[in-house]
């Protein structure tokens, strides 16, 4: 009986997984937070989409959120200036988004690493300015509201409590879908790319084309994102797709692990807790959040680089194992350290640089 | 567009390039000797700004003393960055480099924003403000160290690198790490002379600059991301060339906004340099993928 | 993936655990209505963060006031106080928070313009009323569908008319704007260039810059080879200070006008004696020396300088915190004609009804008679035009 519970035990996870969100809006749960988990459901799709191209292809986008704002400013001004149905304006977003993606990615991937980075962030700032300045679409700096509710047939998504189902839905179907690629032959060519670039190219993968497929679906993954958005808060600004924002993305795709799907989950949702609910509280301290999110960012690549989720497993399981070593191996550390200090210390002071070389 | 007025956006236009020219050489220095890209360049010009005004109004020291503590200060954050963000994350991707100069960047701004507050500040003028008519343009005398002192560093880098044992030791590094180390180089402590260098150089920027632009502690993120853009038309290789790359970027900003053409209306300044990053990013993958192509 | 799993399922499990315990100890709470609560939005960083706070001290310090003196009607007040980063979708979300998860009787604030007109929409369906402090006369006009939005500072239109009606008395014609690529500069923009034919003013040219630029001189070279006998410039201390500072650079001898965004010790501080010769309109608190004992507002404008002052040594009197004070009292003045015992939906109607009701409410920014036409309320003459002298403000002859 035992085994057979251990055997299934990943359905009963995402069983009790869904009961939980699906219980979250009612008040005699947790429906003080339905606004906060529908944004939490939302940033989920986007840093799913971001875990997979950190995590499969190496390139870190720091311009993300650019996309997330594509999607939002094109539902706001298809739905709202022109009187588009949203559910096709959010369509046209996301296909709009992709392609825009694919034309940009195309010569950016011949980039590697630095350059790469560079570019995206490049990208992501002209797309915030644009988002600014070209203020008789957007509406500028203080952006547009206004924005219609979505609604099917004469059922409209008017409060907190619809919309949540309707964001988890999609951030569910999302995170199934991007299970699926990952099993799938396309994500066997990713995992070989993740591995080792050349030798992937080398029995046959194209590596540019899969990098660029799953930049694009990460795109629309982000423009679906800002869709629901702009039809959640009905108001949109260049704001939330600055910079910091998609630093943001960055620390969330970071904690929930750069190539986990349902730890985007875990990333968004503590990052959005802490940003949101947590630090609200902290106004007397200024800037707080922007100095948690870079220690996160430090410690968690330098520590973990894998990612903070698979991190926390392997560190419990290596914990349960060698727990009665571990008093021994931190006095090993302490000792070592002092020697290691002075070691640095000589090295600087006497700067005799043409000694014997380093290992 | 007068000749008056041209004269007077090439000023401005060499003044905004110097600043640029400053913050890209710290940029270059780092990736050439460690190929990492340091994000958080633009954070030590915005030290060595505010430390220079804390040190000087708030704490009432006399203005070379601060500006020297400022200056030193920015290089050991430098050194301390090295030391625990990048030298512990051994054999680190690049990815995660990027992402801890970044996470290094946010949290150093952070750490200034809670300590410094958030309002501008201007330290005073180096030797007083007011206009000084140069060529049939106004100018602040401000500018003209700005201008004078980048003129000075770059040379001095320049003579460091070509004439100093570190300094070869230094080029050595940049062109051939492997190779570097087999002579005998500590490249580990080259990579933390570099970062030290290069935040010394931040924050002679920043002190320098803040009299005329102001400080603030998030004033590093653009100035950060104009550097990158200078460095990176000079090719990241060599202090001239990331001058030049400084320079040509500050003028082409000015003379923008004084062109007035079509729908760029002076709101689109940062656009430029953003335009500038990308089609030289598309370039040097051009050549790069012809590099491979080839080999 | 399975592990994943396990652990997310975990972890969220331990937040639940959390969250439960967090609401059956503070849900309780929310049934009372003890004290009466009433949101506030204030941009106390940001590019707007020197007229957020001062609203955000005078709140602190008329609560504390009005609860020392045994509240409204027996019940205390208590203002929650969000931060809105000078980000209107930061403002959106805490918007909804104070609406759904506070609960709240009514808003004061935005500090902005554009965070005002950022939540109208979320404010009028919710049913709940908004006092804001922000200066775009958009925010409540076309009054029908501002049934629930009132706001107290003067209009960025009054503000504007005020500068080009002196233009025109002392003969100037021709001008050259500079405007932000923000909301405020925009606003500003718009009736600079509305506006300006009515008073005989030609714009001759039309300059932006951003608000966090930190140099103006290629637009203010631009401005110079045209022939404007004064330049406008619409934002806030910060950039305003740079314009200001740049003029002096360029040698340009034609006065510079500012908005009354400059209104703050700060803008005197950043431009240094690039200040001196400035004039803008604002409200009468920066000069309530020189005003005439006759006039009613001299009062309550000398004790709220005397009581910010002493209760913020190391500030400086804003109008920006008299628009704060305005809109609490404002409040306060409905909540004490309100009924014990209602709903919240029904405290909130009869809030604004409350609102709507007030007549010569005498206030730091002018005197206040709201109507159902009329959600400012504010008679002309509440400006003053003021000229710095010396880093000081004084009325300007």
């Amino acid at each position: 009986m035992l085994a057979w519970i251990k055997k299934k035990w990943n359905y009963f996870a995402i069983a009790a997984l869904l009961i939980f969100l699906i219980l979250i809006p009612f008040d005699w749960f947790l429906s003080r937070y339905t606004s906060l988990m529908i944004i939490i459901g939302i940033s989920t799709m986007v840093t799913v989409g971001l875990c997979l191209l950190m995590g499969y292809t190496g390139q870190v986008s720091l311009g993300q959120a650019a996309f997330y704002g594509l999607g939002a400013y094109f539902s706001a001004v298809l739905s709202k200036t022109y009187s588009l149905n949203p559910w096709l304006a959010m369509l046209i977003a996301a296909l709009a988004t992709g392609a825009f993606a694919y034309v940009v990615g195309y010569p950016i991937f011949k980039l590697r690493g630095n350059y790469l980075a560079m570019a995206t962030l490049g990208i992501g700032l002209i797309m915030w300015i644009l988002f600014n300045q070209l203020s008789q679409y957007t509406g500028g700096p203080d952006g547009m509201s206004g924005i219609p509710y979505l609604s099917i047939g004469g059922f409209t998504f008017d409060t907190n409590f619809k919309r949540y189902y309707l964001v988890w839905c999609f951030c569910l179907a999302i995170l199934f879908l991007s299970q699926n690629i990952v099993r799938s032959r396309t994500g066997r060519a990713l995992r070989a790319i993740h591995g080792n670039e050349a030798a992937a190219e080398s029995i046959g993968i194209n590596v540019n084309q899969f990098k660029l497929k799953i930049f694009v679906l990460s795109s629309v993954y982000a423009s679906l994102a800002g869709s629901l958005f702009a039809h959640h808060l009905r108001h949109v600004s260049p704001q939330p797709f600055d910079f910091l924002a998609s630093i943001k993305l960055v620390v969330m795709a970071v904690i929930g692990g750069l190539a986990s799907i349902w730890g985007a989950i875990f990333g968004a949702g503590t990052t959005r807790f802490l940003s949101d609910e947590v630090l609200l509280g902290f106004n007397k301290y200024p800037q707080l959040d922007i100095i948690i999110y870079g220690l996160i960012l430090m410690l968690v690549m330098i520590f973990m680089p894998e990612g903070l989720f698979i991190a926390i497993k392997s560190f419990t399981f290596w914990l349960k194992v060698n727990w009665r070593e571990l008093p021994s191996i931190m006095k090993r550390k302490r000792k070592e350290l002092p020697n290691q200090m002075k070691h640095i210390f000589r090295r600087l002071l006497l700067m005799r640089l043409w000694r014997k070389a380093e290992p | 567009m007068s000749a008056d007025q041209f004269v007077q956006y090439l000023m401005s236009g060499l003044t905004q390039g110097s600043i640029y020219a400053l913050i890209g050489l710290g940029f270059t220095i780092i990736y050439a000797v460690t190929r990492i890209i340091n994000f958080a360049q633009g954070e030590f010009v915005m030290l060595g700004g505010m430390l220079s005004y804390v040190l000087a109004v708030k704490e009432g020291l006399s203005m070379p003393l601060a500006i020297i503590i400022a200056v030193l200060a920015a290089a050991a954050v430098g050194a301390v960055m090295y030391l625990l963000a990048i030298r512990t994350a051994r054999r680190a991707s690049v990815i995660s480099l990027i992402i801890i100069t970044i996470g290094a960047a946010i949290f150093i701004r952070g750490i200034a924003g809670n300590r410094f507050g958030v309002n501008t500040v201007s330290p005073p003028d180096f030797t007083g403000s007011g206009s000084i008519s140069f060529l049939g343009a106004y100018i602040e005398p401000q500018a003209l160290w700005i201008i004078g002192i980048t003129f000075v560093v770059t040379t001095l880098l320049y003579l460091f690198l070509s004439h100093t044992m570190v300094g070869k030791a230094l080029r050595a590094c940049a062109i051939n790490p492997g190779a570097a180390s087999l002579v005998g180089i500590n490249t580990k402590a080259m990579s933390l002379i570099a970062f030290a260098i290069a935040a010394a150089i931040g924050g002679i920027g920043g002190v320098v600059i803040a009299p005329l632009a102001m400080a603030s502690y998030n004033m590093g993120v653009m100035l950060g991301l104009k550097g990158f853009v200078a460095a990176s038309i000079g090719g990241f290789m060599s202090p001239i060339t990331t001058v030049i790359g400084g320079v040509v970027l500050g003028v082409v900003e000015s003379l923008a906004v004084g062109l007035d053409w079509g729908p760029f209306t002076s709101a689109y300044k940062d656009v430029i340099a953003l335009v500038v990053l990308l089609l030289i990013l598309l370039i040097r993958s051009g050549k790069l993928a012809a590099a491979e192509r080839a080999g | 993936m399975q592990k994943y799993l396990k652990f997310s399922l975990v972890f969220i499990l331990a937040i639940a655990l959390v969250a439960v315990g967090t609401i059956s100890c503070g849900g309780g709470a929310q049934e009372e209505k003890e004290a009466y609560k009433i949101g506030a939005l204030f941009s106390t960083t940001g590019s707007q963060s020197n007229l957020g706070v001062p609203e955000e001290n005078t709140v602190e310090m008329l609560v504390e006031k009005i609860n020392a003196d045994g509240g409204i009607n027996g019940h205390d007040l208590e203002v929650i106080i969000y931060n809105d980063e000078t980000d209107s979708t930061k403002c959106a979300t805490l918007a909804n928070k104070l609406i759904e998860q506070d609960q709240v009787l009514a808003i004061i604030g935005p500090t902005g313009t554009g965070n005002s007109m950022a939540i109208i929409d979320a404010i009028t369906t919710a049913e709940i009323p908004l006092v804001s402090c922000a200066a775009g006369a958009s925010i409540v006009t076309p009054v029908d569908e501002r049934y629930w939005i009132f706001k107290t500072p003067q209009t960025d239109k009054q503000v504007v008319i005020e500068i080009y009606i002196y233009l025109q008395s002392i003969n100037i014609s021709k001008v050259a704007i500079i405007t932000s690529t923000s909301g405020f500069g925009q606003g500003g923009k718009t009736y600079l260039e509305s506006e300006a034919a009515t008073y005989g003013i030609t714009l001759v040219d039309n300059q932006t810059f951003g608000s966090d630029d930190t140099s103006m001189i290629s637009q203010l070279t631009h401005i110079k080879g045209t022939d404007a006998e004064a330049v406008v410039c619409w934002d806030t201390d910060k950039a305003s200070a740079v314009v200001a500072k740049d003029m002096q650079t360029l040698q340009m001898t034609i006065p510079l006008y500012c908005s009354h965004g400059i209104a703050n010790q700060a803008f005197i501080d950043a431009a240094g004696d690039a200040a001196n010769g400035v004039i803008f309109p604002a409200g009468k608190l920066l000069v309530v020396d020189e005003i005439p004992a006759s006039d009613p507002q001299k009062e309550v404008l000398t004790n709220y300088r005397d009581e910010y002052l002493a209760a913020y040594p190391n500030e400086s009197i804003s109008t920006f915190g008299g628009h704060a004070y305005d809109a609490l009292y404002l409040v306060v003045d409905a909540l004490e004609n309100m009924e014990e015992d209602l709903t919240l939906a029904e405290s909130r109607a009869a809030i604004r009804d409350g609102l709507e009701q007030i007549t010569d409410f005498v206030g730091i920014s002018g005197i206040f008679t709201m109507s159902p036409e009329d959600h400012l309320g504010m008679q002309p003459g509440s400006l003053a035009l003021i000229e710095i002298v010396d880093g000081a403000w004084t009325l300007a002859q």
